[in-house]
């Protein structure tokens, strides 16, 4: 479709302008961007806070943070803002907004104003968290939430009450827009894209999005208990009471587990695509890709305690957990061989999102490796609350998705504002990433083995050396993500057009048959797809 | 067309909502069910609580350990009688703790318990105790509390279980919260030797 067309359509396709076509926007590209860019926001937030507390950590003894309630909320309020503020609005409310309706072929999505409300009540909860952690010594509570220390005993200030209600609307937000998405994905498929025939990023999403409508409310309903323990007295988690603190173990990591691969699940999809486009080959095994998310989110729910080996669960349920745990393996194999596959006679190209892919797989394989490490009950032990645990979940989770943005950002950037990117200073970007964390992260595992607790701003001198790499690491890392935010600036303003296709034969899925950038409406009359290809 | 894809998507909109309403509710439900659990399963050292005994006594004997703590917020003293006894499998057993309160008012207590390890918990049975009622104690009133228990002999033959020595059971003395009209302490007798040194 041209701009000629479209613009035939008349009154239904003007653009509001200003400040109404954002606040008011019931777009599903607009909205996507606005997720976007306070993701970026966000990251902004959540990244200082963590060179904060690495600049204390870079030496022993207290040189910066004197005041340790503010050293637990940095590391609160970093662990709160990058799940929920950088990761989930990027991946889900961002890219899956964006690309989730044009690559299914479908107009917007289903409930265009419930996308409105989404999007502003993540706002709303960002605002929120900051003014919690201002709030009468802001919530230290690490983002576990963990009573006794979340309760009113050992948190009074109002902080930690603000913190729980900006959980609450940001949650909300996530509910809504998984309906949204389940919605969209299940009854607005272009005629013949059958499920089976869905881009793997549309499944991620899918997978996703039904994670977010489980584990999200019990969240809720564990944070309304922990709120009317704080003020209205009630004993969910209080042992005076009858209550059990064990109990929003249970709750937290029913919700928690779910959470990680939530976060995971949408980057999985997205190096799909990109594996695929710069192999410009099919995925490999794409129906065991699409069933081996499916198998990782159901088993996602069923292994949640091996979070709390070290709160005295029987040996039998250990044993459980560990097997359970284990398991995830197998799916995760899966995807992972299927990719290097999908490489494997491929005809590849090493354009910058391709190489964000490769440091995505890197950090997986590393962090799964150590995951079935602390997946034993009787390492996890040791390990527990150590910095080996840190530096897992930043390797799988937290810097793997991150990567995965990155791939997603390079990769579609072109289809959302019709610019290239600059070449070479995005490879430059990928490289200093790549050095600077795990400069960052892989001295942490040493850290932990010799047992380095989390959570803790001074160490003895035996720690000294590493934490020193680690810091410089840190420091890597940020001068990389500046040159990031210059190369998002210089794309914005001075990038070359792109063609609507500009990977070619590799990229087969739908957005890459709309215009560069995508107009304002698209695939108005469905694309008809009975006779097309499968579009992974 | 328009209106059946609309009406089709707020349908499977109905019923996503009423999944992520039924997970709060489950979230809720998990309260009293988490706490049935521990009852049935004696997990996290939760003790089963038991009308009568019914099983056969046993030669072999195993320590039962006695600790007592209170919350700074009572005023109580509160400890055991008998700091260990050595009891036989299956014979019913009674030990006391004496506590005294050293305000200048009533004050109601009330107490949580758990024994250690947490895994011999399904084994450990009360058959009454003082930690199932609030207690009332006046100003500066003393009072012995009873609990009878039993250890059942199959935890000689469990094999997670047979490397236990020593049991030890673990009260915790909370104010009541709200408490009013409590029962007043039920004194038991104290067993020669075991009186309150203060």
């Amino acid at each position: 479709m041209t701009n000629g067309e479209a613009a035939a359509h008349d009154d239904h396709d003007h653009t509001p302008t200003g400040w109404r076509r954002w606040l008011y926007s019931t777009n599903h590209k607009d909205i996507g961007t606005m997720y976007i860019a306070i993701s970026m926001i966000a990251a902004v937030v959540g990244g200082l806070m963590s060179l904060l507390f690495r600049l204390e950590l870079q030496d022993p003894g207290i040189q910066y943070i004197s005041d340790f309630q503010f050293y637990n909320v940095l590391v609160t309020g970093h662990g709160f803002i990058m799940v929920f503020f950088v990761v989930m609005p990027a991946m889900i409310g961002g890219f899956g907004n964006w690309f989730v309706p044009l690559m299914i072929g479908a107009p917007d999505m289903a409930f265009p104003r419930m996308n409105n409300i989404s999007f502003w009540l993540l706002a709303g909860a960002f605002v929120l968290l900051l003014v919690a952690a201002f709030t009468q010594g802001g919530p230290g509570t690490g983002w576990t939430v963990y009573p006794p220390l979340s309760s009113i005993d050992y948190q009074p200030g109002a902080g930690v009450d603000l913190g729980i209600l900006s959980l609450h609307l940001a949650g909300a937000s996530s509910v809504l827009g998984a309906i949204n998405l389940i919605t969209t994905i299940i009854n607005m498929r272009a005629p013949g894209l059958t499920m089976h025939r869905m881009p793997l990023f549309v499944w991620s999403i899918l997978v996703t999005a039904f994670l977010l409508l489980l584990a999200i409310p019990v969240l809720a309903g564990a944070l309304t208990m922990l709120l009317t323990d704080r003020n209205f007295g009630t004993t969910f988690f209080d042992v005076a009471g009858g209550g059990d603190p064990v109990l929003w173990q249970h709750l937290f990591w029913f919700f928690g587990h779910p959470e990680v691969y939530i976060i995971i699940l949408p980057a999985f999809g997205i190096i799909s695509q990109v594996v695929s486009t710069f192999s410009k080959k099919p995925v490999f095994g794409y129906l065991a890709m699409a069933y081996a998310m499916i198998a990782i989110g159901f088993v996602g729910f069923i292994v949640w305690a091996h979070h709390m080996y070290t709160s005295g669960l029987s040996v039998d349920a250990r044993a459980y957990f560990v097997s359970a745990t284990l398991v995830i393996a197998v799916p995760t194999g899966v995807k992972i061989f299927s990719w290097l596959a999908t490489m494997w006679g491929g005809s590849l190209e090493f354009r910058t999102p391709m190489l964000f892919a490769f440091g995505f797989i890197w950090l997986f394989v590393m962090g799964g490796v150590t995951g079935v490490a602390l997946a034993n009950a009787g390492m996890d032990i040791a390990f527990h609350d150590t910095y080996f645990v840190v530096a897992h979940f930043h390797y799988v989770m937290a810097i793997a998705a991150v990567y995965a943005m990155f791939s997603g950002f390079y990769y579609w950037i072109g289809k959302m504002s019709g610019r290239q990117y600059p070449r070479f200073l995005a490879k430059l970007h990928f490289w200093t990433f790549f050095i600077g964390v795990n400069v960052l992260f892989l001295p942490q595992h040493f850290l932990g083995m010799a047992g380095m607790p989390r959570r803790i701003p001074d160490y003895p001198d035996a720690y000294a050396g590493w934490n020193y790499v680690s810091s410089i690491g840190a420091y890597f890392t940020l001068m990389s993500t500046v040159l990031f935010f210059y190369i998002v600036r210089k794309t914005l303003t001075s990038g070359e057009k792109v063609a609507d296709n500009q990977w070619g034969e590799g990229a087969t899925t739908l957005e890459w048959k709309v215009d560069s950038p995508a107009p304002f409406h698209t695939h108005e009359d469905p694309p008809d797809m009975n006779a097309k290809q499968a579009a992974e | 067309m328009m209106t059946t894809a609309r009406s089709r998507n707020g349908k499977t909109a109905i019923l996503l909502f009423s999944i992520a309403g039924g997970m709060v509710g489950l979230a809720f439900a998990s309260v009293p069910l988490y706490r049935l659990f521990c009852q049935v399963t004696g997990y996290g050292g939760t003790p089963k609580v038991v009308n009568e005994i019914a099983v056969t006594p046993s030669a072999k004997t195993i320590t039962v350990r006695f600790d007592a703590n209170v919350n700074p917020a009572l005023a109580w003293t509160f400890k055991p009688g008998k700091k260990e006894i050595t009891v036989n499998g299956g014979v019913p057993v009674q030990a006391v703790y004496l506590a005294r309160n050293l305000s200048q008012t009533t004050t109601v207590g009330t107490s949580t318990f758990n024994v250690t390890p947490f895994k011999v918990a399904p084994y450990f049975s009360k058959i009454d105790c003082f930690c199932f009622t609030e207690q009332r104690l006046g100003p500066g009133e003393e009072a012995t509390l009873g609990v009878q228990f039993n250890v059942d002999p199959k935890i000689f033959n469990d094999p997670t279980t047979w490397d236990v020595k020593t049991i030890t059971l673990s009260y915790t003395f909370f104010p009541a919260p709200g408490a009013k009209g409590a029962e007043p302490v039920k004194q038991v007798e104290a067993p020669a030797g075991e009186k309150l040194k203060s």
